[in-house]
């Protein structure tokens, strides 16, 4: 009786532990990066601040990569150029017509809207292979960057603008040093996850359901509340919340939402999982398709926006190779190259664990040939890792 | 007496949390054929892996002796080696290689930096005309049908040197003409010296070719019948595998049978692909309420495009005629309108466009018809739970939780999932296209059960089916196709077999 006990819980544990490997290992990475750092300058509240200032595009860009991998495990390489050329046309619109930001910003994500339903119908309606299509637009994209900027660089946008996306919200309380309006931001989020989670356990439990197993539940309850209070204690110690750390938040829950609770994001997974019992289920395939392609361009508007933001300028580069980040984020965190699999959790944690990467290795000095040859290696090795665990759990 | 070629002592396999072979024991003599049946899930195939190395020395209990010598398998290519060879439910050919390429694939002629092509077309050739194959070896494998590629298997074997082959269901998705031509090479096989072992759900076809019949059941041997011997009738061998007596293979019921449900009139579809091709040609059917009626025919003969292109034209393009419900005119533009319309077709594959196997069966019962657990595009998932639970218990579905991923449950409960499936699209018609292939006989007497209960509801029901026996013990009425044509229609007292494969026959000649 004890001995199987004993079998149960280790058992559990076990699939426990894969289930979060890739936050174990994203811990792990960030443990050692605060050791190695000179003067543990990794763990720095600045650079925490700056760690998500300068990652916010990927993850953007890969809650949109995830949509679309979930389709069938196709990709979107345009994503790079697209933010290159809403990047551009922000620069145009706001630097040099000097228009409202606001209605800038509008033109934008619409401008990044069409591009999708441009992509979406070569794709959904006329079904050219996603890779081609999107090989295209990685083309077109990028020269119509070129095309709008003269090939030259437009900076500095006004601080109107800025303010919206590299900003910090403002303190209620005077604690010099120390943003306490942070601070309790960061309590009242880890609070109301906490008390959602027990309650929804309790509904389950009442209503007879099947709950996860008590281990997984414990975990999940003390490691994300102190994530987040870890988190905003560190920013607190720095300028407080950055402005764009909210629109990351809004991001990742609406999508979570959608992919987790609604029809649409159902049938996203049903199309990757087997397009022909998807289709004879009535489900209209082309049009998810061409939803999943204009969501995919309308978030990369989104990261360009946040993206020049950042850099306070706007150039013909900006955005090259952003695609990759993207996909990367999406299979460390645990999407299937097949589609039908995957979460925004997942890709989130992803997302960190390439931002934590780069930002790492540049504050130990490693020079950015090595970076790539290092960065490749560990996405290798972290999927390799997954897949491997996953089997023998199986 | 005939020499013992084969001998499996004790084999006991282990999975974890199931003991999928216990003690089992297996005699295979010397130019017979040997028939394997059990229930699915009664071990058969993992028998056969572990025979033919799939499942390496080590991983099981027991001894293998292959010609009275200790055989230690530690791969496949330790068994071919000594002349076992297996062909698979599922065919292991590429489709965009020739008939050659393939046969020799990993057992190329010439050296392996210089393969000789020229030899090996010339052999491919003549072991094509050994099992009756008149194609060319260069033809590509997605040019010939199904069951010229079984036989390809099979020639694939013979260049291999075989001695003993392991057929697994391999009439599963022929139609009776190509399965009685693949039954008689395995005999010619059997006169040149050649040992056969075949799975087969086909008791039929058992009684027919083989000579001794080894049933298992839960993973253990039950018995071993001897046609010089034992009197074998399909039921013996139901009564074996079942280990009861199945006293009717259909369940009975009395049908009250009211007006015209559906009508499909005068309906003509044409191939997709080759445009000027008629698949379904002026073709009238109609079905009533609390009727189950069946479409019988060879595979090919346009049953599943005719359903199909019903079914919110699903299939073929240049589609003509009428459709009828409860006498009222009908248009069907999609699929999503076909199921709004209270019409369900429920596909002949279940794993390729029937479930997604990679998600819970909650995902899948609830999936033709979100908008009912869904308010503004948001989903309950807790009434997605409840529904699934009832399904469950209704059509009693074996599984862990209804949180098991469809693609691990046995095939008679994948079905289950699939009708649940339907039946939550809340049908008045139903159209089940070969509902109970490659499912063991007791799954499929529950199919039954759940169908003759949908008819009672009223549902109209509408069943394709290739097993005749199936049709005629099911069905109040029955349309015979043929060649996109219906060439018959009867009842439930005039049918018989022999009546179905005339009309078919004549159907043909005529033609």
């Amino acid at each position: 009786m004890e001995d199987s006990k004993l079998k149960q819980f280790t058992s559990s544990l076990g699939t426990n532990l894969s289930r979060y490997s890739m936050l174990i290992a994203l811990v792990a990475v960030m443990v050692f990066f605060g050791v190695t750092t000179k003067n543990h300058v990794f763990l720095v509240p600045e650079n925490v601040s700056n760690l998500i200032l300068q990652n916010a595009y990927v993850v953007i860009l890969a809650v949109g990569m995830l949509l679309c991998i979930l389709t069938g495990g196709n990709i979107d390489l345009s994503v790079g150029s697209v933010v290159g050329f809403i990047g551009a046309l922000a620069g145009q619109l706001i630097i040099v017509n000097k228009m409202n930001v606001y209605v800038a910003i509008a033109l934008c994500l619409v401008a990044g809207i069409l591009i999708g339903m441009w992509q979406g119908f070569w794709i959904a309606y006329i079904s050219i292979p996603p890779f081609i299509v999107t090989l295209t637009g990685m083309l077109l994209f990028r020269g119509l960057t070129l095309v709008t900027l003269n090939g030259l660089t437009l900076s500095q946008f006004p601080a109107s603008y800025l303010s919206l996306s590299t900003g910090f919200f403002g303190d209620f309380f005077a604690v010099s040093g120390f943003n306490l309006t942070c601070m309790l931001v960061g309590v009242a989020a880890a609070f109301i996850f906490v008390i959602m989670q027990i309650f929804g356990r309790i509904n389950k439990v009442k209503k007879g359901y099947e709950t996860g197993h008590f281990l997984g539940f414990l975990f999940k309850i003390i490691i994300i509340p102190a994530v987040i209070l870890v988190i905003a204690y560190t920013l607190a110690r720095y300028k407080g919340i950055p402005t764009v750390l909210l629109i990351l938040s809004i991001i990742v829950l609406v999508y979570a939402y959608i992919t987790n609770k609604t029809v649409a994001g159902r049938y996203l997974y049903a199309l990757g999982g087997n397009q022909k019992a998807a289709r004879l289920s009535g489900i209209d395939t082309k049009k998810v398709f061409f939803l999943a392609y204009t969501n995919m361009s309308f978030l990369a508007a989104v990261a360009a926006l946040v993206y020049v933001a950042y850099l306070q300028s706007a150039a013909p580069t900006y955005g090259t190779g952003f695609e990759l980040d993207a996909i990367g984020a999406c299979f460390i965190g645990g999407a299937s190259a097949y589609g039908g699999i995957g979460t925004v959790g997942g890709v989130l944690i992803g997302a960190i664990f390439m931002g934590v990467l780069n930002n790492g290795m540049s504050l130990n000095g490693i020079a950015s040939d090595w970076q790539q040859i290092v960065k490749g290696l560990v996405l290798l090795f972290a999927v390799a890792f997954d897949v491997v665990s996953k089997r023998k759990t199986k | 007496m005939a020499k013992t070629l084969l001998e499996m002592k004790n084999i006991t396999k282990l999975f974890p949390g199931v003991k999928a072979l216990d003690d089992v024991n297996l005699v295979v003599e010397e130019g017979e054929v040997h028939a394997l049946v059990g229930e699915n899930g009664a071990g058969k195939s993992t028998l056969m892996n572990v025979l033919s190395g799939i499942y390496g020395h080590g991983t099981y209990e027991g001894d293998i002796l292959f010609n009275g010598e200790l055989c230690k398998f530690k791969e496949i290519r330790d068994s071919e080696a000594k002349g076992i060879v297996i062909i698979h439910q599922e065919l292991a050919l590429v489709p965009y290689l020739s008939i050659g390429e393939n046969m020799f694939l990993g057992n190329e002629r010439g050296s392996a930096l210089n393969v000789d092509w020229d030899a090996t077309y010339h052999e491919a050739d003549k072991l094509l005309r050994i099992v009756g194959l008149q194609e060319s070896s260069r033809t590509l494998i997605k040019d010939i049908g199904v069951g010229k590629q079984q036989l390809v298997e099979i020639a694939k074997a013979l260049g291999k040197k075989v001695k003993l082959l392991i057929l697994d269901e391999p009439t599963a998705s022929l139609n009776e003409n190509d399965s009685k031509k693949l039954l008689g090479l395995i005999q010619d096989l059997q006169k040149k010296g050649v040992t056969s072992i075949m799975i087969s759900h086909k008791l039929n076809e058992i009684n027919y070719v083989a000579d001794r019949i080894t049933i298992l059941r839960d993973g253990a041997t039950i018995e071993t019948l001897d046609k010089t011997v034992d009197t074998i009738t399909e039921d013996r061998i139901i009564k074996g595998m079942v280990g009861r007596e199945l006293t009717d293979r259909f369940p009975k019921r009395t049908p009250y049978i009211g007006d015209v449900a559906f009508a499909v009139k005068d309906w003509t579809v044409y191939h997709p692909v080759y445009t000027e091709r008629k698949v379904v040609d002026d073709v009238s059917i109609n079905v009533r309420k609390g009727e189950i009626l069946g479409i019988a025919g060879l595979m090919g003969a346009g049953r599943t495009e005719l359903v199909m292109s019903v079914f919110g034209k699903a299939y073929g393009v240049g589609i003509k005629g009428e459709l009828e419900k409860d006498g009222k005119p009908l248009v069907l533009h999609n699929i999503y309108q076909a199921i709004r319309e209270k019409v369900a077709y429920i596909t002949e594959d279940r794993k390729g466009d029937g479930l997604i196997l990679g998600s819970t069966i909650i995902d899948n019962v609830t999936l033709a018809k979100m908008s009912k657990v869904s308010k503004r595009g948001q989903i309950d998932t807790d009434l997605e739970v409840n529904v699934a639970k009832s399904y469950r218990d209704k059509l009693r579905i074996k599984c862990s939780s209804v949180q098991q991923l469809a693609g691990n449950l046995s095939g008679g409960n994948q079905q289950k999932v699939l009708l649940s499936k339907w039946m939550f699209t809340d049908p008045d018609i139903m159209i089940l296209d070969e509902p109970t292939r490659g499912i063991d006989v007791g799954a499929k007497y529950e199919i039954y059960g759940i169908m003759n209960d949908l008819a009672a509801e009223g549902k109209s029901i509408i069943m394709i089916s290739s097993e005749l026996p199936e049709i005629l013990g099911m069905c109040d009425r029955i349309y015979v196709m043929n060649e996109g044509k219906i060439v018959g229609e009867l009842s439930h007292d005039e049918a018989s077999q022999e009546v179905i494969m005339g009309m078919i026959l004549s159907a043909s000649k005529g033609a």
